[in-house]
């Protein structure tokens, strides 16, 4: 059995982060993991992507259109816009933020009213949750992704201690406090 | 040491040259190739440098080698274009030490002008052809082929691609071996490729291509995993993976050493199995070889030219089976942007107001190309912009040029801009350049070069000075202009616009991801005084849209406090944050 796990967003979000943590988090599962995401051009305020994939043999490091079991979106019309990434069963995850593509700033195309309404209707299970704003209550609008990895943790079945471990490992000691209450923020949002 | 972790396919290449005793690396930086560089810069015992360009870079390998030691020369594949001639002298001359040259494919053009085919490279340079399918093939890829090229006497190309280079996976990692440093012997009948060297050299080639042929049908690099009967699979480099996943049953010839082909291997593989299929992105080369010999074996008819090649479609072409997913949802695109506070999009804005041509060229700074600045005509490649100004103006008239600018990157100017402006003095141009100097190279990620300061391995270094540079070679007139001040830079563009000589203006300002100190607390709109006029967002900055009064509003987690706006807004409502 492969986990299939998307992480997307808008470049400069801090994706980069997250996937790191989750794949570390992957890894330290003992099962085989493989990462894929795109550098260059695309990280200029583009559309981005981070593939986790982990299980006994992983061979492919990407993502199947309709095999991910989980999408976390940093972003709403990203979330969108992967969507069909995401199996019929599969758990989408969506920090309710908007930005503005550079054609929706021009004016040739408009960012949609109903994104979230169109999530809700073409999958099963989804949570949204303003993560920027739990991150800002924690002290910082850049521990976001580590609000969203907080919630993502929860549906999945890994301990919570190795989370805490590989975050202490990976962030910088003078904002962990912020990103592990960021985190803890995170978990306390699946419950609403 | 003998551990286990998680690296991309760059890291892997990097280690693996550590481990094999590589002693010297020289690059130019370009997605998806940078992070090799990097990596091995951060190892004490490899000499590595950031060369002006992938030709200086192919050069310093080549000495390196010639003079007793492994050596590597990392690019991307547009690079080799630029690298091609020492390229293609070396595989005449031989080596004497190891020497690797790894060309990073980008087939889907994730960061690139073209998605070429550099297993044609091979080929035209006759030299033996590596593909890794993951991290661990990458580490162990690369000692294995400093062995042939030193077994061999050639250069030996290792060609990855974007989803290799970018990807991670588990990999085992060894100690370094060191290399004894082999003697220096003067040889000219080898290295001095006099017509009358050349000529037997040339001999040569063809005699060690016959040798490698053999080499690769021995080789362990490629191997057939013989499954069912039915379906029999030719494939190199990642793609290997998406055929494991999409047909678990399949039998597969996997291509390590993926030229010269081994054709026996081929030949008895083809008769093993019912239906045989090669699949390859970009071109047919591997098809067109094998058909060739008079085998059946099916490819493009399946598979795309352009763009890359998905599990999902190996699944469809050859099993026959579709996954069910969720139709695709109609989702505006988001096109890459200039960066929050970008020294650009100063200079872009004025540009775009005053409507001139721009030939541009590589780096971030293409960005300028996009809406709503749309400024910028043409891009070709790196260095480009200078002689396609210079030809425009050959081609309509000093006139033309009046409305013309070229615009260059700091290390772009570096790499190939500067015989542009040589020739444009000598040639009597009244061209306009800009050259972007945001003090680093930053597209990639922001490696150091020439101009600023530090090498490779983050040691200070002695500074080529831009302005002395383009003094030297005749123009006169060189001005200075900060690209945050939208008036002095409107005023200098104007000035050399209508100069009757080749004129450069420098718009010097750090990256704003470089110099963070630059970034300040978030601009906002005074309501009161906004009038919605929109004067604000022609600068195309993300940061900024409207509310649903129609009047302006500024994203306070993205702004950095540039300041651009406030210079463009007519009417005072754009206001400094606290």
């Amino acid at each position: 059995m492969v986990k299939n796990i998307l992480i997307v967003g808008v470049g400069g979000q801090g994706t980069i982060l997250a996937s790191r943590i989750l794949s570390q988090v992957a890894l330290s599962t003992g099962q085989d993991v493989k990462v894929s995401e795109i550098h260059g051009m695309s990280q200029r305020g583009g559309s981005v992507v981070t593939q986790v994939r982990f299980g006994d043999k992983v061979y492919s490091p990407i993502i199947e259109p309709g095999t991910a079991d989980m999408i976390m979106a940093f972003e709403k019309l990203e979330a969108l816009r992967w969507l069909h990434w995401l199996k019929e069963d599969g758990q989408i995850i969506v920090n309710d933020q908007k930005m503005n593509p550079m054609p929706v700033v021009t004016g040739v195309a408009k960012y949609p009213d109903d994104v979230l309404e169109q999530i809700r209707s073409k999958c099963k299970n989804v949570l949204i949750f303003d993560a920027l704003h739990a991150a800002r209550d924690c002290g910082s609008d850049k521990a976001a992704n580590v609000v969203l990895l907080g919630a993502l943790s929860k549906y999945m079945n890994i301990d919570r201690e190795t989370w805490i471990t590989v975050i202490t490992k990976l962030v910088p000691q003078k904002f962990l406090q912020v990103n592990l209450d960021a985190f803890a923020a995170g978990e306390a949002l699946t419950e609403k | 040491m003998m551990s286990k972790v998680l690296l991309t396919g760059n890291e892997a290449v990097a280690r693996g040259a550590y481990e094999a005793g590589v002693k010297v690396l020289s690059a130019y930086p370009g997605t998806p190739s940078t992070e090799i560089p990097e990596n091995m810069a951060k190892y004490d015992e490899i000499y590595a440098e950031w060369a002006p360009n992938e030709k200086v870079a192919m050069e310093v390998a080549i000495g390196a080698a010639v003079g007793g030691v492994r050596s590597m020369v990392t690019m991307k594949h547009v690079g080799v274009n630029v690298a091609a001639d020492p390229l293609f002298t070396s595989s005449y001359t031989g080596i004497n030490g190891g020497l690797v040259i790894v060309s990073a494919d980008d087939p889907g053009m994730h960061s690139s002008q073209d998605e070429q085919d550099n297993r044609y490279y091979a080929r035209f340079a006759k030299i033996p052809m590596i593909e890794p399918a993951d991290s661990q093939e990458c580490l162990d890829f690369v000692k294995e082929a400093y062995e042939i090229s030193e077994k061999f006497d050639t250069p030996v190309f290792m060609r990855m691609t974007t989803r290799v280079c970018h990807s991670q996976s588990l990999v085992e990692v060894h100690d370094r071996k060191e290399q004894e440093l082999k003697p220096y012997v003067k040889d000219a009948s080898k290295y001095v490729v006099m017509p009358a060297v050349a000529r037997k050299r040339h001999a040569v080639v063809e005699q060690r291509l016959l040798e490698l042929q053999k080499f690769s049908e021995e080789t362990s690099l490629n191997r057939v995993e013989m499954n069912s009967k039915e379906v029999g699979i030719i494939v190199s480099g990642v793609l290997y993976q998406y055929v494991k996943e999409a047909l678990p049953e399949a039998s597969i010839l996997k291509l390590g050493f993926s030229w010269p082909l081994p054709r026996k291997k081929i030949e008895a593989f083809a008769a093993s199995v019912k239906d045989l299929y090669v699949v390859e992105e970009l071109d047919p080369l591997i098809e067109q070889e094998v058909k060739s010999w008079g085998i059946a074996i099916s490819g493009k008819e399946h598979f795309p030219r352009c763009g890359e090649v998905f599990t999902e479609m190996i699944r469809q072409e050859i099993a026959g089976d579709c996954l069910q997913c969720k139709e695709e949802s109609a989702a505006v695109g988001r096109p890459p942007v200039l960066c929050p506070g970008c020294p650009h999009r100063g200079i872009f804005y004025v540009l775009s107001k005053l409507k001139v041509n721009v030939t541009g060229d590589i780096g971030c700074y293409s960005l300028g190309a996009t809406p709503p600045l749309n400024a910028m005509d043409i891009i070709i490649c790196m260095g480009a912009s200078i002689g396609l100004a210079h030809g425009m103006e050959k081609a309509r008239g000093k006139e033309f040029s009046k409305h013309t600018v070229a615009v260059i990157g700091d290390s772009t100017f570096m790499h190939s801009g500067i015989t542009g402006i040589i020739n444009a003095v000598y040639n009597q141009s009244n061209i306009t350049v800009v050259i972007m100097d945001n003090r680093i190279t930053a597209m990639t990620g922001h490696q150091d070069n020439p101009t600023t300061g530090f090498n490779a391995k983050g040691e200070p270094a002695p500074i080529v000075d831009i302005e002395g540079i383009c003094r030297a070679c005749g123009v006169k007139r060189v001005q200075v202009v900060d690209p945050a001040d939208i008036e002095a830079t409107m005023k200098a563009v104007k000035e050399e616009l209508v100069a009757e000589e080749p004129s450069v203006i420098i718009t010097r300002r750090p990256c704003i991801l470089l110099d963070k100190k630059q970034m300040k607390p978030a601009f906002y709109i005074n309501k009161e005084k906004c009038t919605g006029c929109g004067m604000c967002m022609k600068s195309g900055c993300p940061c900024i849209g409207k509310d649903e009064n129609g009047k302006a509003e500024i994203n306070d987690s993205t702004c950095v406090g540039c300041g651009l706006c406030m210079q463009l807004c007519p009417f005072g409502a754009i206001e400094k944050g606290e």
